[in-house]
């Protein structure tokens, strides 16, 4: 077994900051009240719980009362996709999403083209950018809706969300963003960008998992998707998750000081070592934009290789990371992502994520560019595809 | 989720690479789907004297890719022959479903390596008559 230990998928999830979890941990036993209570107890958590809906909506500018709780990212986007399209059905009846969203998203459309409605998805370029004009010709009549991801979680492209809320604004539409890869790592600023909800997730920025958030803006109605006893502006019934929702607050405090404290420079520019060092290898290609990228996320397509065998090969050498190929995405089909983005079958099978965190060092970094080039040699090899080329 | 075999041979492949002037070579699967394997044989007298593969896939296609160039070594053609997905299962300590197809292609590659052997034999024999 290896000694040195590097995860690099903090796309997929990130550790609990050690503040993070003192702060939470007096909320499951001492302080274990349900904030919907009259009584001291009740009142203790209450307080907690506004406490924390400060943090969050101070992190990207928002009033706290725009904050809903949710169990996560995915219930978010459902809220924000199903509220919205339910609540403007007589308006009209066509929404429009982009190919490269998070399943959340796109299972949300399909859900709602089975129930009557229309449904545009917007194609990408290369870099997986979707293009401002092809959204100012989707909209139409009956457009009532739409949701983009602020940044992709395979491959890092930030997406021209500004533009796209601006356009939104001026034709009448709602705009709904998935922040999840992005919130916490880059600065959002609701209001400065225009977006009329947010999706959040507490655990991509060093919060706990299973507790999430959707900003919805003063005066943005939307129908709920889990009815009860009318907690979170009757928008997400259900007691509040006390000590997820403080950790979440937490780990937002946490992240605005990143925001300012340098800690993002520092990120980029191990990013880009890691990319420089990667790319270095003969036949490893860029996936998403080169600059418009999030700042702790690299992800590669590496020729003649299969995503899993590379992935494998890491772990064995104490290396966490990810890749969109079939084997590892549970189906025959590589990552949709990278097929919208133009690439074919074969090269999407190779692809590599690595998506660094705010403890991955340089050291890291060159041990993982030292064993990425050691075990593509080794495995092209054995492989068919590298040897036969001329 | 894989057998430590599989494991095993994925870190460790025996009979891994190309072989020079061999006598019959098999390649079966697409790179579209993530797995291509190709087999190389050497032949005397209808047995299988050394075998080789290059893959290229996922771990239990190279797994199972090494484990079935190590089952036929030595064999006849015949006994190569008779080999099947399910005894490259079994061998590598069992295959999580979404991967049988991968002994699938070590078996398929097999035969293909020795269809193409015999191709080439008759081609010899004709152009001798």
């Amino acid at each position: 077994m290896t000694e040195r230990h590097v995860y690099l998928d903090h796309s997929a999830t990130t550790a609990v900051d050690s503040a993070v979890l003192e702060a939470m941990l007096p909320y499951f036993s001492e302080r274990y009240g349900n904030a919907n209570s009259l009584h001291l107890w009740g009142r203790v958590a209450r307080k907690a719980v506004n406490a924390a809906r400060e943090q969050v909506a101070s992190l990207i500018g928002a009033e706290s009362s725009e904050i809903i709780f949710t169990g996560g990212g995915s219930e978010a986007d459902n809220l924000a996709i199903k509220g919205a399209a339910f609540t403007h059905r007589e308006k009209g009846r066509h929404v429009i999403t982009t190919a490269v969203e998070h399943h959340a998203v796109l299972d949300s459309f399909k859900w709602l083209e089975k129930e009557g409605f229309e449904i545009t998805i917007l194609p990408v370029d290369e870099t997986g950018m979707v293009s401002i004009p092809d959204l100012k010709n989707a909209i139409r009549e009956g457009t009532t809706f739409v949701s983009m991801m602020f940044a992709n979680n395979e491959v890092g492209t930030i997406q021209p969300v500004a533009e796209a809320a601006r356009i939104c604004r001026e034709r009448g539409v709602l705009f709904h963003v998935d922040g999840v890869q992005a919130v916490g790592h880059i600065p959002v600023d609701v209001r400065e960008l225009g977006f009329d909800m947010l999706t959040m997730s507490a655990h991509k920025m060093y919060g706990p998992k299973g507790v999430g958030a959707l900003y919805v803006r003063k005066g943005v109605k939307i129908e709920p998707v889990i009815h009860g006893g009318g907690q979170e502006r009757g928008l997400r019934s259900g007691t509040e998750n006390t000590a997820g929702i403080v950790g979440f607050g937490k780990a937002a405090e946490i992240a605005s000081w990143r925001l300012v404290d340098g800690s993002i420079d520092e990120e980029t520019r191990l990013r880009d070592l890691l990319i420089e060092r990667a790319t270095a290898i003969e036949e490893v290609s860029l996936t998403g934009h080169r600059t418009k990228r999030l700042p702790f996320h690299a992800s590669v397509c590496v020729g003649s290789l299969e995503g899993e065998s590379m992935l494998l090969r890491l772990d064995a050498a104490g290396i966490g990371a990810s890749s969109g190929s079939a084997c590892t995405s549970g189906s025959l089909e590589p990552s949709y992502v990278l097929l919208a983005m133009g690439l074919s079958h074969e090269a999407a099978h190779g692809s590599l994520r690595l998506t660094l965190g705010k403890d991955t060092s340089e050291e890291d970094i060159v041990y993982v560019a030292e064993n990425l080039q050691r075990i593509v040699t080794d495995l092209r090899a054995m492989s068919p595809l590298w040897k036969n080329r001329g | 989720m894989y057998s430590e075999k599989v494991m095993d041979l994925f870190m460790h492949p025996i009979n891994a690479g190309k072989m020079e002037n061999p006598d019959g070579v098999g390649e079966v699967g697409n790179p579209r789907c993530g797995d291509i394997m190709k087999i190389y044989l050497r032949i005397k007298d209808d047995r299988i004297e050394d075998v080789s593969f290059e893959t290229f896939g996922c771990a239990s296609a190279i797994a199972s890719s090494s484990m079935v160039t190590e089952m036929v070594k030595g064999l006849t053609i015949d006994e190569a022959l008779a080999i099947s997905n399910k005894d490259v299962v079994k061998a590598l300590g069992g295959l999580p479903p979404q991967k049988i197809h991968c002994s699938l292609l070590a078996e398929e590659g097999i035969q293909a390596a020795i269809e193409d052997y015999r191709s080439k034999q008759k081609a010899r024999t004709e152009a001798k008559a």
